[in-house]
């Protein structure tokens, strides 16, 4: 751990992507209180105004107003804790339970592995962008929902990571060691073979919360995603794609925001994989 | 419990593993052997000969195609999942490697403990740790250390304190050394020695090295692609071996003597594949003194003395 803090340091691209990353969990955490005003607060009155630097801003609306008037940086702030939320639930949830399966595969192999490793075949012959917009649209628009679809597209390469990793560490003479002084298969798997098959997976699980939180900003662009009366990135994305040629603020700085959070998510898990073992990757 | 019984005694124990073109190794065929208490029997041959699979199976670690393993008289070659969880306290292995055999992600103290608490209660746990890091020469400062901080000498103390950890009655020892540098392998092969006297300890010591082997052993048996050739007392193994291949393995041992003229009995030809074995006799298409008889039959291992065997139709007296 002190190691990787030294790493850190030492990387201006990690460091800057752990900042970004850290301002946008800090806003999240804290919306209501750092927001300027109320996310949802409409005022026809001052309709897609400009943000402030630009002619007819206003210093009460710093990155200026949507189409009915809402905040635009409070609607980002909120908007932070949807795309956070979702991405790290999403990645917990999907990582956990396809690493889980992985493990089992890897350790016991048989007729086990065969049935796991075919599911996680047919899990990614589907684009899983498809899938969820289907799934989404089958069971309508909600937070949960969300979470549980994306988790589903995202445990498949989890398991097969976690599988490969098993059967390498399974190859190793201190599972043998374990076998042979009658440690139960549970007791080896968790004690002997996680600890050693961690480090890749927290990588995949960069990768997976990038990809996650994009792919919750296009369920909710597409309409079908957190319902419209929670901010969301992807949501304002969508309802300012009507004004871009006259208020391109609506939906290009949550474009901005989605972009620096994802670069950063992206940028670390680069990082961390060249840190843990620079043969992994896809 | 009976002392006159070995304690362990293995008999026709094959191992056979698929392979991924539906072809069969035969890593082991029909290797009866027998341990007496508190003996050390050294087990050599060369790479590929079936000694760590052997190794292995006595230690139900790979399962037996055919064959029973009795230890202390409990047959453990078709004893289930549960009672051998239990049993294996009872045996214990070191391993070639110090390097793959210690997880790198625990420290010695927990490797010691996750051993040391399948027999002993909590509260006699840390003296135990102290006595086990005593018994093999290591420092007490090793406990919250992890391996890779040791070199592979002091690892193979760890292993061999792991393994001592349960307080085992039989361990088997897969070239121990060979992973070692010189200077190095004279220590852990003393301290095994050691440890052996001082704990009464049974054990299997595997090698491709005679001289390592000899200094260890009481008896020794010489295996070649999966069947034992011969076995018998180690001095005579070691002076006046009866089978051809025990001969050519003796004459590669270099003897530390210029003035020595040893005429080097070189063996032609790879190890044949132990997919598809020769017919016979497996060392006949290498054997010096191969007859075509030898295609015909496999040789039993039969006694040619009063503690020695070998397999070879060969005999000494000429008698086929």
């Amino acid at each position: 751990m002190n190691d990787l803090r030294r790493r850190l340091v030492r990387s201006p691209v990690a460091l800057v992507s752990v900042s970004i990353l850290g301002l946008m969990l800090l806003l999240a955490l804290f919306a209501p209180w750092v927001s300027p005003v109320d996310p949802g607060a409409i005022d026809i009155r001052t309709r897609l105004t400009p943000p402030s630097w630009m002619d007819g801003g206003s210093s009460d609306h710093v990155l200026g107003t949507d189409n009915v008037g809402r905040d635009v940086l409070s609607r980002i702030i909120h908007g932070a804790r949807v795309s956070l939320f979702v991405g790290v639930a999403t990645v917990l949830l999907g990582g956990i339970f396809g690493s889980v399966l992985g493990l089992i595969a890897g350790y016991f192999r048989g007729w086990v592995e065969t049935v796991i490793m075919r599911l996680v075949d047919i899990q990614l012959a589907f684009p899983s962008i498809l899938l969820a917009v289907a799934i989404m649209a089958l069971v309508g628009p909600s937070m949960m929902n969300v979470v549980i679809v994306l988790s589903i597209a995202t445990w498949a390469p989890f398991c097969r990571v976690a599988r490969g990793q098993t059967l390498q560490v399974c190859n190793q003479e201190y599972i043998t060691a374990a076998e042979a002084l009658g440690l139960r298969d549970w007791t080896i798997m968790w004690r002997h073979v996680v600890p050693n098959i961690i480090n890749p997976l927290i990588v995949v699980a960069s990768f997976a919360l990038a990809t996650n939180i994009i792919n919750e900003a296009s369920l909710s662009f597409l309409g079908v995603g957190v319902p419209p009366s929670t901010p969301t990135w992807g949501g304002m994305l969508g309802e300012g794609r009507n004004y871009l040629r006259i208020a391109w603020w609506v939906s290009t700085l949550p474009g901005i925001a989605l972009m620096l959070s994802v670069y950063s998510v992206n940028m670390l898990g680069d990082w961390l994989r060249d840190v843990y073992d620079p043969r992994i990757g896809d | 419990m009976s002392d006159s019984l070995p304690l362990l005694q293995a008999s026709r124990v094959s191992v056979r593993f698929p392979t991924e073109n539906r072809q069969t190794v035969k890593a082991v065929t029909e290797v009866s052997i027998s341990i007496g208490r508190g003996e050390v029997f050294g087990l050599v041959g060369e790479s590929g000969s079936g000694k760590t699979t052997l190794g292995k199976a006595l230690l139900r670690l790979v399962a037996p195609s055919s064959g029973s393993i009795h230890f202390d008289g409990v047959d453990i070659a078709t004893m289930g999942p549960d009672d051998l969880r239990r049993f294996r306290t009872r045996m214990q292995v070191i391993f070639q490697d110090p390097f793959g055999s210690l997880n790198p992600r625990m420290t010695v103290e927990s490797i010691l403990t996750e051993a040391a608490l399948l027999v002993e209660s909590k509260a006699s746990l840390a003296p135990r740790l102290a006595e086990l890091l005593d018994l093999v020469g290591l420092p007490s400062s090793s406990l919250p250390r992890h391996p890779h901080e040791f070199s592979g000498g002091q690892r193979q103390r760890i292993c061999i304190a792991r393994a001592l950890a349960v307080r085992p009655e039989f361990i088997v020892a897969d070239e121990p050394v060979s992973a070692l540098d010189v200077s190095i392998q004279a220590q852990i092969v003393n301290l095994l020695q050691d440890l052996q006297k001082e704990l009464g300890l049974t054990m299997l010591f595997i090698a491709h090295d005679l001289a390592v082997v000899r200094h260890i052993s009481d008896r020794i048996g010489v295996m070649y692609l999966g069947r034992m050739m011969e076995t018998g007392p180690a001095d005579v193994i070691v002076s006046d071996p009866a089978h051809p291949y025990s001969k050519a393995l003796l004459s590669a041992v270099p003897v530390p003597n210029p003035a020595t003229r040893v005429t080097r009995q070189v063996l032609s030809g790879d190890l044949p594949s132990p997919i598809n074995p020769p017919s016979g006799c497996v060392f006949r298409t290498r054997c010096p003194v191969a007859v075509t008889e030898c295609s015909q039959s496999v040789p039993e291992l039969l006694p040619v003395s009063e503690n020695q065997s070998m397999a070879c139709l060969m005999r000494p007296t000429g008698e086929a």
